[in-house]
C-alpha cells in the first residue's frame, strides 16, 4: 500500500517527507523501508537520513539546486521502494527496579489510577514496545506500546534533575532517560543499562523499528549488574526477531 | 599547548561538528558561525572545518607553551598579543611563553581563534565539538591545556589581512524558508512573522535563540517531528525559538521558519537586544 505522502524543501539541503499525521507501526515500518531503500542506492550525494514517528528528512551533501526535480525522483524511488537487505529486528530486555528508592512517582500513580503498585509494574513490563526514533538526548528511545491503563499526565512543573536512567511516563508514552537532565515525565523505576556510549561505533545498541521489554528485577540484581557493566562483563539479553 | 588562564563568557572548541549520528539522538553541534570560522581557518591555509576555539561576548586569556601561527576571525574581541593590538583576519606568529587576551567584542558576538593545524582536543563521535554527555567537558575552564600541533611551518605573508563583508555583522534582514506548519498560521499570524523587528532576549545560546516579543499562537502541538540548526518553532506560549547548532535532533513545536545557512551564521553573530527581521528566500 502506498501512502499519500507530502514532500517539501526543509532547508538548503534537505527536503522533508510527511506521512499522514498518526503514530502507527505500519507508518514507521513504511518510513523505515524508505529510508532503507533510499540508503540501498548508495548515493554519494545523501549525506544522511533522519526519521521519526512520520517523517524522513534526507539531508544532502549540498545545496538542491532544482527541488522539483529531486522531489519527483524521490517520489519515483518511493513506488519503487524495496529493500535487498531486510535490517535485523532485536528484541531487548532492559532489566528496570521498580523499587520506592526509585520510582519517585509510583505512589502518587497508584493512589491517583487506585492501582495498586505491583499490578502498576506488571503493566509496565508487559508489553514488548517498539522503538519508533531516538531523539530528545542522545540515547533516548521513543517507545510505542504503553497500555491506556498507564497513561499519566506530565508534570506540571519538571523536575530540575531526573536521574540517569530513569524510567518514566510522561502521557501516552515510556521512555528512559540515557543521562541526568530536567524533565517532566513521572519516574517509576531506573535501569542500569548505559543507552549511550558515545565511545562505541554504535553509541546506541538500539535502532528505529526495534523491540523492547522491560523486566523487573530486585536491587540486589540491578547492584550486580552495575558491577558487571563497571567490570565490562555485561551485555544485554537480546534476541533477533522475525518481524 | 595552550593553556587557559582565564576563561570568557563561554568558550569552547568547535569544528563543523556531527553528521550521520542524528538518528542515535546526537545533536549537530559545531560551529555557531561557519563564515567566520571557515575564514580563521583559510587564511591560516587549515582546512576550513578544522576545529577552533570558539568565545562569545567576552573572549578568554591564553597562554602559548610553544610556537604556532594564529589567526582570529568572526567578533572583534580587542585581541592583545602580549602588548600588540591584534587585527582580525591576519595572521600572526607567535612565540613559546606569549599570552594572547582576548576581551569584549567590538562587533559581533562570537570570536574564533585558530591555530596553525588545529587544536588537537578530545575526539567523540566524528568531531572534537564539545558537547554535554558526549566529550568529558562542555565548556573550557581556568587551567584547562588544549593540545595543538607542534609545526611553526607557515609560509604564507603575516601582513596581509581580508577585508570582510560588514553586513555579516550589522545587517538585521535573516532569509528564511516557510517552514512545513507555516501553512496553518492564518494570515494575520504570518504577516506578524515578517512585519516585526524582532529583538533577541538574554535566553539565547548555543541550543536557542529567543526573542522578546511573542506571536499570538492557536497552533497545537505536532507529533514529535524532525529539526534541524535554523528550525524556528512556535511554542504554545507563543514564543519563537530559532534553534541553533547544539539543538535537538527532534521536536513537537510547529516549525514555522526556517534560517538558511547563512542567515544562521548571521543570527550568531548578534548580540542580546539587538533587532532582526526575517525575509522570505526566493
Amino acid at each position: 500500500m502506498n501512502f499519500e505522502l507530502i514532500y517539501r524543501r526543509f532547508s538548503e539541503r534537505s527536503i522533508l517527507v510527511e506521512w499522514p499525521q498518526e503514530i502507527d507501526e505500519y507508518i514507521l515500518k513504511d518510513v523505515l523501508l524508505f529510508k532503507n531503500s533510499l540508503l540501498d542506492l548508495d548515493d554519494k550525494l545523501i549525506l544522511q537520513i533522519n526519521t521519526a514517528y512520520n517523517s524522513l528528512l534526507i539531508i544532502y551533501q549540498s545545496t538542491i539546486d532544482n527541488v522539483n526535480d529531486e522531489i519527483l525522483t524521490l517520489k519515483s524511488h518511493y513506488i519503487n521502494r524495496k529493500v535487498v537487505k531486510k535490517p535485523i529486528t532485536t528484541l531487548f530486555k532492559i532489566p528496570v527496579c521498580y523499587d520506592e528508592e526509585f520510582g519517585l512517582d509510583l505512589i502518587a500513580i497508584s493512589e491517583e489510577k487506585k492501582m495498586p503498585i505491583p499490578e502498576i509494574i506488571k503493566r509496565h513490563s508487559q508489553p514488548v514496545y517498539t522503538v519508533f526514533f531516538i531523539g530528545f538526548l542522545p540515547g533516548f528511545l521513543y517507545l510505542g506500546g504503553l497500555g491506556e491503563q498507564l497513561h499519566f499526565p506530565r508534570k506540571k512543573s519538571p523536575r530540575l534533575q531526573i536521574k540517569k536512567g530513569a524510567v518514566a511516563i510522561g502521557g501516552s508514552q515510556t521512555g528512559i532517560y540515557p543521562n541526568e537532565s530536567p524533565g517532566g515525565w513521572n519516574v517509576i523505576g531506573n535501569s542500569p543499562v548505559e543507552l549511550f556510549l558515545p565511545k562505541k561505533k554504535e553509541p546506541c545498541f538500539a535502532k528505529a523499528g526495534d523491540k523492547i521489554q522491560f523486566v523487573p528485577v530486585s536491587k540486589t540484581v540491578y547492584d550486580s549488574i552495575v558491577l558487571q557493566i563497571k567490570q565490562d562483563k555485561y551485555s544485554i539479553e537480546s534476541e533477533v526477531i522475525d518481524d | 599547548m595552550i593553556e587557559i588562564l582565564k576563561t570568557g563568557m563561554y568558550d569552547s572548541i568547535q569544528d563543523f561538528g556531527r553528521m550521520g549520528y542524528q538518528e542515535f539522538g546526537v545533536p549537530m553541534s559545531g560551529v555557531m558561525d561557519r563564515y567566520s570560522a571557515t575564514l580563521a581557518n583559510s587564511i591560516l591555509g587549515n582546512p576550513s572545518h578544522t576545529a577552533v576555539l570558539e568565545s562569545t561576548i567576552v573572549g578568554p586569556h591564553l597562554k602559548f607553551n610553544h610556537e604556532t601561527a594564529i589567526c582570529i576571525s568572526g567578533a572583534d574581541m580587542n585581541a592583545k598579543l602580549n602588548d600588540l593590538e591584534l587585527r582580525t583576519n591576519a595572521v600572526y606568529r607567535v612565540k613559546q611563553g606569549d599570552v594572547l587576551k582576548l576581551g569584549k567584542c567590538n562587533y559581533g558576538c562570537r570570536g574564533y581563534l585558530a591555530v596553525l593545524g588545529g587544536f588537537q582536543t578530545e575526539e567523540q563521535i566524528g568531531s572534537l565539538s564539545m558537547y554535554k554527555g558526549i566529550t568529558a567537558n562542555y565548556r573550557l575552564v581556568k587551567g584547562d591545556v588544549l593540545p595543538i600541533l607542534k609545526t611553526n611551518n607557515y609560509a604564507g605573508n603575516s601582513f596581509s589581512s581580508i577585508k570582510i563583508d560588514k553586513n555579516h555583522f550589522e545587517d538585521y534582514e535573516l532569509e528564511v524558508f516557510n517552514g512545513p506548519e507555516f501553512d496553518k498560521l492564518d494570515d494575520n499570524q504570518q504577516q506578524k512573522l515578517f512585519n516585526t523587528a524582532f529583538s533577541i532576549s538574554k535566553d539565547s545560546n548555543r541550543m536557542a535563540y529567543q526573542f522578546n516579543e511573542p506571536l499570538e499562537n492557536s497552533l497545537q502541538p505536532i507529533i514529535t517531528s524532525l529539526v534541524l540548526p535554523g528550525t524556528i518553532q512556535l511554542t504554545p506560549s507563543g514564543q519563537l525559538m530559532v534553534l541553533m547548532r547544539d539543538c535537538q535532533t527532534t521536536g513537537g513545536y510547529p516549525r514555522v521558519l526556517q534560517l538558511t545557512e547563512n542567515a544562521i551564521n548571521r543570527l550568531s553573530q548578534r548580540v542580546f537586544g539587538s533587532k532582526i527581521t526575517f525575509k522570505c528566500k526566493k
